[in-house]
């Protein structure tokens, strides 16, 4: 049991690094750190860091806690933790 | 109907909606009136928490502030949204779990000391006071543009509002009129910019639009970002899109550091983290932060769009036209002193480029110029721009410069003020919970019944409301210095010391309250130093309101090394971090 506990909690640690890594990419890496060399590519109108940073991190921000929520659901159930 | 009709319905119509929900959802126990007993959906929690995030500042000023900085306006579109990933991941689930009342609360049990509680305390009181004088003031300026009352009258209506449902349904009673005022809030952004967005790109959706291309005029079939670009060159501003380069243009270190200190002060308002204990589970508390994102996202993914919309628009429409033949608007907004002409050159035209036409915001003499223009008594700058606009007349006038019927200029003054006050009823249950239960039970009077607790902390609602009211009524001169406060002291005092409270068994009462006391104090003089004192950015060139980043990683080092140094936490606190890493038991969330 106590074995499962913290296996369980490796498993969020190491989910939260993941979704981590990627909110920072998209807002500090592509919005902010890269903007410059990005908003030589264009989409449509947008310079493609401009529209990271005006738009594509929101998105992507909104989607990664639906998915930490989803896969978490998951992970409780599994270690028998959820209420 | 007129304007003012129209109006008047509007505001009629969703007042007597907030009131009647308010009644229908009064309170008799504590739990309800702090947490709303932990019984919120998080479908509902979410349209809530976004109401309560979006304040007067989001609705009203965001916009028009994007739209003057351009690519840098990012850093609040980044910094106001980034922080809910922090929340749902990092502390959400886990306050929910541990399940007390407030922010306080958990840093006075978690560091088992009284000293770390009122620190805490004196935080959260202050960073909530600095921002409900704000919402006040956002009230009285909606009431007084568009219901034409005094803006003193509209602060004492906007109070009264406040104070009825607050003290009545405490947390429940105002969880539900967020919800009704997310719903008025978010028609009222999107309903003009759909309109605008369709009459400049041809395009419905504003988040598309505004990449796309301009439909009519001298400018039909370019970019409307290349042509903002353009304009933006040719008057002498930095490029629309362009990051770093050009006039007023921040570096990329201070961007940085402000969209972390923003999104970590985000996380670290006790207002928001507040929300998060009034669903009934863990993975409510998860799915909750989600929602709340997508419906805080839908609000700001649309706010660059109408920034870019009202910049073209308003360069367009004014730029080189002479005063003569200068829209209606112009005049009306003129008698608010949001907009001013200074006829520099004397040719009765309208030209507006880089740099202040005068110091200050305008002073009008009273007297008229040759061409009916108001005169300033300001102090004239010798540069060639010759037009101040307030940027807050991006969004209110907005529908005026697209020229929409008058139910939509309504619709935004309804729009405004819903914003406005289910921000103030937020805050103020944040002050109300933070004195009645933290100071006045937990530090005073242990033994206080339920019926004492829920009174106390009606009175202090009442008591909050008189001086957020005050405070709306004689602004503190510094009310926009302040917001660099509230969030760099949030972002400097509580998250680092409730996510190492999570993460980190080994963190103690020693390295918490060293460490919250140096973060602190580092920011509040690197601020006050800058916004008080004249002084200059010493550190790499970082604003104020990017401080807080720096007070925050001091805050986790100096925490980090002295709970190292110093004897480890009680066994009974090691156990209760254990339990709240699981979520399984957090239904049954202790009363105490």
């Amino acid at each position: 049991m106590k074995k499962d506990l913290s296996r369980y909690w490796k498993k969020n640690l190491s989910l939260m690094v993941v979704l981590l890594s990627i909110w920072a990419a998209v807002s500090y890496g592509c919005g902010i750190l890269f903007v410059e060399q990005l908003n030589a590519i264009k989409i449509g109108g947008f310079p493609l860091g401009f529209w990271f940073a005006q738009q594509g991190a929101i998105y992507t921000f909104v989607c990664l806690i639906f998915i930490y929520y989803a896969i978490m659901k998951k992970v409780d159930e599994e270690f028998d933790v959820d209420e | 109907m007129s304007i003012l009709t129209w109006t008047y319905i509007m505001v009629g119509v969703t007042f007597s909606l907030y009131l009647s929900i308010a009644w229908l959802s009064r309170v008799k126990t504590t739990k309800g009136f702090y947490v709303a007993g932990g019984g919120v959906s998080p479908l509902a929690n979410g349209m809530a928490t976004a109401a309560d995030w979006m304040s007067a500042a989001s609705f009203i000023s965001m916009a028009g502030l994007i739209s003057f900085m351009g690519y840098t306006g990012s850093i609040y579109l980044l910094g106001w949204t980034g922080g809910y990933v922090l929340l749902a991941l990092l502390l959400a689930p886990y306050l929910r779990k541990f399940g007390k009342y407030t922010v306080p609360d958990f840093v006075g049990d978690r560091y088992y000391s009284d000293v770390a509680r009122f620190v805490a305390l004196v935080c959260a009181i202050f960073v909530s006071f600095t921002y409900v004088a704000g919402q006040m003031r956002g009230v009285g300026i909606v009431f007084s543009r568009f219901l034409e009352v005094p803006v003193n009258t509209g602060v004492l209506i906007g109070m009264s509002i406040v104070f009825f449902y607050a003290s009545l349904g405490g947390m429940k009673g105002i969880t539900y009129t967020q919800v009704a005022q997310y719903s008025v809030l978010i028609v009222a952004y999107l309903v003009p910019a759909f309109f605008i967005s369709m009459k400049i790109t041809g395009t419905f959706l504003p988040q598309i639009g505004f990449g796309g291309t301009i439909a009519e005029g001298a400018n039909a079939g370019k970019y409307l970002l290349d042509v903002l670009n353009d304009l933006n060159r040719d008057l002498g501003f930095a490029q629309y899109t362009t990051a770093f380069h050009g006039p007023g243009a921040k570096s990329m270190l201070d961007v940085f550091c402000i969209t972390m200190a923003l999104m970590v002060g985000t996380a670290g308002l006790p207002h928001v983290i507040v929300r998060f204990y009034t669903v009934p589970t863990v993975r409510g508390a998860r799915l909750s932060a989600g929602y709340a994102l997508l419906f805080i996202a839908i609000l700001y993914t649309t706010a660059p769009a109408i920034a870019s919309f009202a910049r073209y628009n308003m360069i367009n429409t004014i730029n080189n036209k002479a005063y003569s033949e200068a829209p209606s608007w112009f005049q009306n907004w003129e008698k608010t002193g949001l907009i001013a002409w200074v006829d520099k050159n004397q040719d009765g035209v309208i030209q507006y480029s880089q740099g202040k036409p005068f110091d200050g915001k305008p002073e009008f003499s009273g007297e008229k110029g040759s061409y009916g223009q108001e005169l300033v008594a300001n102090k004239i700058t010798d540069n060639t721009n010759e037009l101040y606009i307030d940027r807050d007349i991006m969004v209110l006038a907005n529908p005026e410069i697209a020229n929409l019927p008058p139910w939509v200029i309504a619709l935004v003054a309804a729009g405004g003020l819903a914003a406005a006050l289910s921000t103030a009823s937020g805050l103020l249950l944040v002050i109300s919970s933070s004195i009645s239960h933290d100071l006045y039970y937990r530090m005073i009077n242990r033994n206080a019944s339920e019926k004492q607790r829920l009174m106390v902390g009606r009175i202090i609602i009442g008591l909050a409301v008189c001086v957020a009211g005050y405070f709306g009524i004689n602004p503190p001169g510094f009310v926009a210095q302040v917001v660099a406060f509230a969030f760099g002291l949030a972002a400097s005092s509580f998250f680092p010391i409730i996510v190492l409270g999570i993460f980190d068994k080994r963190t103690n009462r020693e390295g918490a309250i060293a460490g919250m006391i140096t973060g602190i104090c580092f920011t509040f003089i690197y601020i006050v130093n800058i916004k008080f004192m004249g002084g200059t950015a010493w550190f790499f060139n970082i604003s104020a309101e990017g401080i807080g980043t720096i007070g925050m990683i001091i805050n986790m080092v100096i925490t980090i090394i002295v709970s190292r140094i110093t004897p480890p936490p009680p066994r009974e606190v090691q156990d209760m971090v254990e339990s709240i890493r699981y979520p399984r038991g957090a239904g049954a969330g202790i009363d105490h």
